[in-house]
């Protein structure tokens, strides 16, 4: 059978820039057709902004790659017209289980508060994700919005200058120049683009192996969805294990192998299937579908904006895989950057806004570092005493819930709020402090659909039981207003998330559905001045 | 400052403190180690007063510096 990771979606064909006589300039180009690339040629073309992605490769990625994929970026999908297609495909979970040595010490439930329109976890292999963004794409092509997706094309040569930067690309039919007006660079953790331009990339890296498969089962074999996660267990002693459900059977197994191991001899199938057996059982029935070892690191660039090249995703930072902050991340800086890079392009704000996608995602990408090395240092003990300290709380937490909460296999991707960003205005007393300004909007029941559902796409204000004008021009940002109570029936999660104290809210919304400020009550200047702060004015 | 209690508080201190050293008895210095670990653990959740959690650590780093 042919896997869809093995079919070229996006084959190498001519680009008429190939002939044309002088290089040709294009608004923005995308460098990388991973899941942060396709993500930011979505969000570019639904901001109208004509987009060219490039990528080396035709296909989507190879073998499952990150599979978890985070609320936050299923809403993030919804807004790009994707949501959908990947909830449906996606395994939903929420129990987790924790082993050590021989036992199952406990269970937690991520237990998804209610109120919300998606889950707090789907199960997704990259390959069916890039896919879905790649049909996404196509069917924004076909609406005739202007997106040049080319395969087989390699950027070997980056050069910036004033008002744009000169690429040179290579094909299987020879190289050519073109120019961006603005480049955003989404080549992965090794970034060739990042490397020609010899721009720094420090952190630390974790000295240890390890070994991620992809196994079919049959549906008569299967664990129950959950994930699982083992210290020190009997089939890979002195190691750490994980095993999750993706879609179609597969199940995703990791096994840590530690650091002085020979690469190619671990993953040859006669290594490999022996240590499946030892975790799966002798007689389990399993076949194969993809291996890879693999060693991390936790560090980033220093900044992710360069003028007129902008770094996102694993080209910018790297963390550790337990937390699945990876791939979910990436999709937040594009969420972040995409609306300011259009208010620029359009003269709407002034270009430092984009210096506060470097303040925030920079924010985002070290609360990611901090959280997945606190991790890896949980999960790979780097001293004796903390080997001691690590076992005394896996110890303990099979009786005592008090230790519970200190055992980390991974501090699961929650969205980061931009606390301190220059682009925040005014909080307002009493008000719930997981809705204050730099926050991105929580979900909630609203009549007729989800909260979520209403917003994005350009500035807002969202008023609870409080009086604003339908319509705001600042300067030339349209803000629409949201009009919603939180009285009667149905209310409560409203109040909750938006109100606490308080009788009645006006939100100011970024485009990006996170809250920007929030007042008792609408107040023009006060809007006005909150708007030309959140575009950089 | 100083919210970690450093004056006497335990009623009969020798009792404790022959009931701590008894606890190890028989333990190898690994097994010793390991209790000394989950007693920690055990008390600082008693604690639970982040703050004076701290300034335990700092105490217990530095045994000749008063606080």
């Amino acid at each position: 059978m042919v896997k869809i990771f093995e079919v070229p979606l996006y084959p190498y064909r001519r680009s008429a820039d190939q002939d044309a006589t002088a290089p040709p300039i294009h608004p923005v180009v995308v460098i990388g057709a991973g899941p942060v690339g396709l993500v930011a040629a979505v969000d570019l073309a639904m901001h109208n902004i004509p987009v060219v992605v490039v990528d080396e490769n035709e296909k989507v990625s190879w073998g499952s790659r990150a599979i978890c994929f985070a609320k936050r970026q299923l809403e993030i999908f919804d807004r790009l017209g994707c949501g959908d297609v990947m909830t449906d495909k996606g395994v939903v979970w929420s129990l987790g289980k924790v082993f050590f040595h021989e036992r199952q010490v406990f269970e937690f439930n991520l237990l998804p508060e209610a109120g919300h329109k998606r889950p707090a976890f789907i199960n997704l292999q990259q390959y069916y994700l890039e896919q879905y963004l790649v049909e996404r794409i196509r069917a924004l092509q076909a609406e005739g919005k202007s997106i040049d997706l080319r395969g087989g094309s390699r950027v070997v040569a980056v050069e910036p200058c004033d008002s744009d930067v000169r690429l040179t690309v290579e094909t299987p039919a020879g190289a050519y120049d073109m120019r961006a007006e603005w480049l955003i660079v989404c080549d992965g953790a090794a970034s060739p683009v990042r490397n020609l331009l010899g721009l720094d990339f420090v952190g630390r890296v974790f000295e240890d192996n390890f070994l991620i498969a992809d196994v079919v089962m049959p549906d008569s074999l299967q664990f129950p969805v959950e994930r699982r996660f083992w210290f020190d267990p009997p089939f890979n002693r002195g190691q750490s294990a994980l095993l999750h459900k993706q879609p179609d059977n597969v199940w995703r197994i990791d096994l840590q192998l530690g650091w002085n191991i020979d690469k190619k001899e671990e993953s040859k199938p006669e290594k490999v299937i022996p240590r499946l057996k030892a975790f799966l059982g002798e007689d389990t029935q399993f076949e194969l579908e993809w291996v890879s070892i693999y060693t991390f690191q936790c560090r980033r660039m220093e900044k992710f904006r360069h003028g007129r090249i902008l770094f996102a995703g694993d080209s910018a930072h790297q963390v550790s895989p337990f937390g699945a902050r990876g791939a979910n991340s990436g999709i937040q800086d594009i969420d972040n950057l995409v609306w300011k890079l259009k208010l620029v392009m359009d003269g709407a704000a002034p270009t430092r806004l984009l210096d506060s996608y470097d303040f925030e995602r920079i924010h985002g990408a070290d609360e990611n570092i901090l959280n997945s090395t606190r991790s890896t240092d949980f999960i790979t003990p780097k001293s004796e005493i903390s080997r001691l300290f690590r076992d005394a709380v896996l110890d303990l937490s099979e009786h005592h819930p008090a230790t519970r909460s200190m055992v980390n296999s991974g501090r699961l991707s929650v969205p980061c709020t931009y606390d301190g960003s220059p682009l925040n205005g005014p909080d307002c007393i009493g008000m719930p402090t997981r809705t204050r300004p730099g926050s991105p909007a929580v979900d909630a029941p609203i009549s007729k659909g989800w909260l979520l559902d209403r917003l994005g796409g350009g500035f807002q204000l969202i008023t609870i039981d409080a009086d604003a004008p339908e319509r705001l021009l600042v300067g030339d940002i349209e803000v629409a207003r949201l009009a919603l109570s939180a009285r009667g029936e149905g209310g409560e999660t409203l109040r909750a998330r938006y109100l606490g104290s308080c009788d009645s809210a006006v939100y100011l919304m970024r485009p990006d559905q996170h809250i920007a400020a929030r007042w008792e009550a609408f107040d023009l200047r006060e809007t006005e001045s909150a708007v030309a702060r959140a575009i950089g004015r | 400052m100083a919210r970690l209690n450093t004056a006497p508080n335990i009623a009969n201190p020798d009792d404790f403190y022959a009931e701590l050293i008894a606890a190890h008895e028989g333990l190898s210095k690994a097994e010793s180690d390991a209790l000394n670990a989950r007693l920690i653990l055990l008390l600082a959740n008693h604690v639970g007063d982040r703050e004076a959690l701290t300034e335990a650590l700092a105490a217990a780093r530095t045994p000749r510096t008063k606080t």
